[in-house]
């Protein structure tokens, strides 16, 4: 027989879905079906059944082949490659929950770490913006129930965030807001056509990299002012439309993504984005969220911003928190040789750093702990499989908006398997012994 | 004969997919390890769909099958889904921000019909060993 458990959290992207549906055994040891979910969603809860799942620890040898060790193997070489190295790198923190991030947290200070987490190559530079000129913003609820005019720019939520239309942005029908997409005017600017922007009313087809510009225009034409014939790409009278649209709504939201962050003028991209926000609240309710990759990346930096006052590229080397993008930053670390061990949890710098900084890892002393075998468990000495948190086990996560959720567990792990919380404790204790505190 | 095109990268949902997955599945290289360019472009290269091309830029170079752009057209732009592929070529700067250039990479991408496309694993280790091409 089995049981459905429901109202669960969803633990893939920061839209954190809280509406899943899923089906175990009796004996809750094995997970069957996934509802509600989208298509990445559900695989991640599938993939904890894979038969083929590493479940004990292992480590590099000589030869390149990997020899299984336990646990307590696995926490003394972390305990002394982050003891030993003057100034490592402990990394990732947005795939677990907000207790492992604190107990991590604790780790770092001891050994005097750079704490970084995935906003180094994800929302880092709105971070930047953020502190550079504030952020107006919401919370998802609020969208839902009044936002009538949707800008997504350099975003595609139809293939990184799936059911975020449908639960926030486009779709829903809210308090103030009936008639749901029909209500609602939806503006997508991206170089792409993407999927996304076949569902927009308006889509400007920026030229790649030229964001900026576009902003900027976009400033310029809600006080009417007179623009060049063509900005970035885009007919002047497009820029005007786009401009009177988003005047012309109750409350407008602006949604941005990778497209911003990662492009050239990076940070300054995001300053005029919010930059746009502000000028359009002279005329109407305007707000602007950033999509938020991981589940958890929110979470993290909260959790470091009260611990540290900082969310992410925390140097703790000299016993205090300094923060610096482009000095304190992985990649910028990693590039010029600057730490001399690498620790990372809940992420895969191996797929998704430049292939630069991921030879780096490979040549320093280096712990991935993370349920799959990804790039980065195969350029690491030693891999520690975990339990999936917010499947195998719960915890405290952050959805996009800072709204704190909390996880739950669906069905057990493999037998005598850690999880992050339990595995980072026991080596802060080990971490503890060794410096003799 | 090789063209030059602007690389950006980003998620896909298959990538997404195949991502949760296991990224040492050959799903995770046929979601990843393509780059999609615009059928003016294919053109240009002279080009069959699905075959073996090398993307060059001037931080490296890496071999993936080209396929049509799923979300076209964007001429003079060619886009290879986050991971391991993409990141063999992608302009590493931060310029004093911290964020890598994923985005807005120039590359240079002509036909390899007999290189193979290499797993995300086999790929970065024998990257990390210097042995690859």
């Amino acid at each position: 027989m089995t049981k459905t458990v429901t109202d669960v959290i969803c633990p893939f992207c920061g839209t954190l879905c809280d509406d899943l549906e899923v089906v175990v055994s009796d004996d809750g040891k094995e997970l069957y079906e996934v509802y509600n979910a989208c298509a990445i969603g559900a695989e991640k809860f599938l993939h904890s059944q894979a038969k083929d799942r590493i479940t004990r620890p292992r480590m590099r040898q000589e030869d390149g082949s990997w020899k299984e060790i336990s646990y307590d193997e696995a926490i003394e070489y972390t305990a002394r490659m982050l003891t030993d190295a003057k100034k490592p790198l402990m990394y990732g923190w947005s795939s677990t929950n907000c207790e492992a991030q604190a107990v991590g947290s604790e780790i770092g200070e001891a050994v005097g770490a750079v704490m970084d987490n995935t906003a180094t190559v994800c929302h880092g530079t709105s971070l930047i913006a953020v502190q550079d000129i504030g952020i107006p913003s919401c919370t998802l609820g609020e969208i839902k129930n009044r936002a009538d005019r949707i800008l997504f720019w350099g975003c595609n939520p139809a293939h990184a965030h799936p059911r975020h239309m449908s639960r926030y942005s486009i779709f829903p029908r809210g308090f103030f807001t009936g008639k749901g997409h029909t209500g609602r005017k939806v503006i997508v600017v991206d170089p792409r056509p993407t999927d996304t922007a076949s569902l927009a009313d308006i889509h400007l087809q920026v030229e790649q990299g030229r964001d900026y510009e576009l902003l900027d225009a976009l400033r310029v034409a809600f006080k009417g002012e007179k623009l060049p014939d063509v900005v970035a790409g885009i007919p002047k009278a497009k820029i005007y439309e786009a401009a009177e649209t988003l005047k012309s709504g109750r409350f407008a939201i602006i949604f941005f993504g990778m497209g911003v962050t990662q492009s050239l003028g990076k940070n300054h991209n995001i300053d005029e984005a919010i930059a746009v926000t502000r000028d359009l609240n002279e005329y109407t309710k305007a707000a602007i969220m950033p999509m938020r990759g991981h589940y958890n990346v929110t979470g993290s930096g909260q959790v470091w911003g009260w611990l540290f006052g900082f969310p992410y590229a925390v140097d703790l080397s000299r016993g205090f928190a300094r923060y610096n993008p482009g000095e304190t930053t992985s990649n910028d670390l990693l590039r010029r040789d600057e730490v001399d061990a690498v620790f990372v949890l809940g992420s895969d710098p191996g797929a998704h750093f430049p292939f630069s900084s991921v030879k780096k890892i490979y040549n320093r002393p280096s712990v991935a702990i993370d349920p799959h075998e990804t790039p980065t468990t195969e350029v690491c000495k030693v891999h520690v499989p975990v339990a999936f948190v917010g499947v195998e086990i719960g915890g405290c996560a952050y959805r996009m908006d800072n709204v704190p959720i909390e996880t739950r567990k669906v069905v057990e792990p493999p037998e005598g398997m850690m999880t992050d919380e339990e595995f980072l404790k026991r080596v802060l204790g080990r971490v503890k012994e060794i410096q003799g505190v | 004969m090789a063209i030059r095109v602007n690389l950006i990268t980003g998620r896909t949902i298959q990538q997404g997919v195949s991502m949760e997955a296991g990224k040492e599945k050959p799903a995770y290289t046929a979601a990843c390890g393509i780059i999609e360019l615009d059928p003016a472009d294919f053109k240009k290269l002279g080009a069959y769909r699905n075959t073996n091309v090398r993307v060059t830029s001037s931080y490296g170079s890496v071999v993936v099958k080209a396929v049509d752009a799923t979300q076209g057209p964007h001429p003079g732009v060619a886009y290879i889904p986050m991971g391991p592929w993409a990141n063999m070529v992608v302009n590493p700067n931060t310029y004093s921000t911290g964020m890598p250039t994923f985005k807005g990479t120039p590359v240079e991408v002509e036909v390899a019909k007999t290189e193979p496309v290499l797993g995300s694993l086999e790929l970065v280790r024998k990257g990390c060993r210097g042995e690859l091409a």
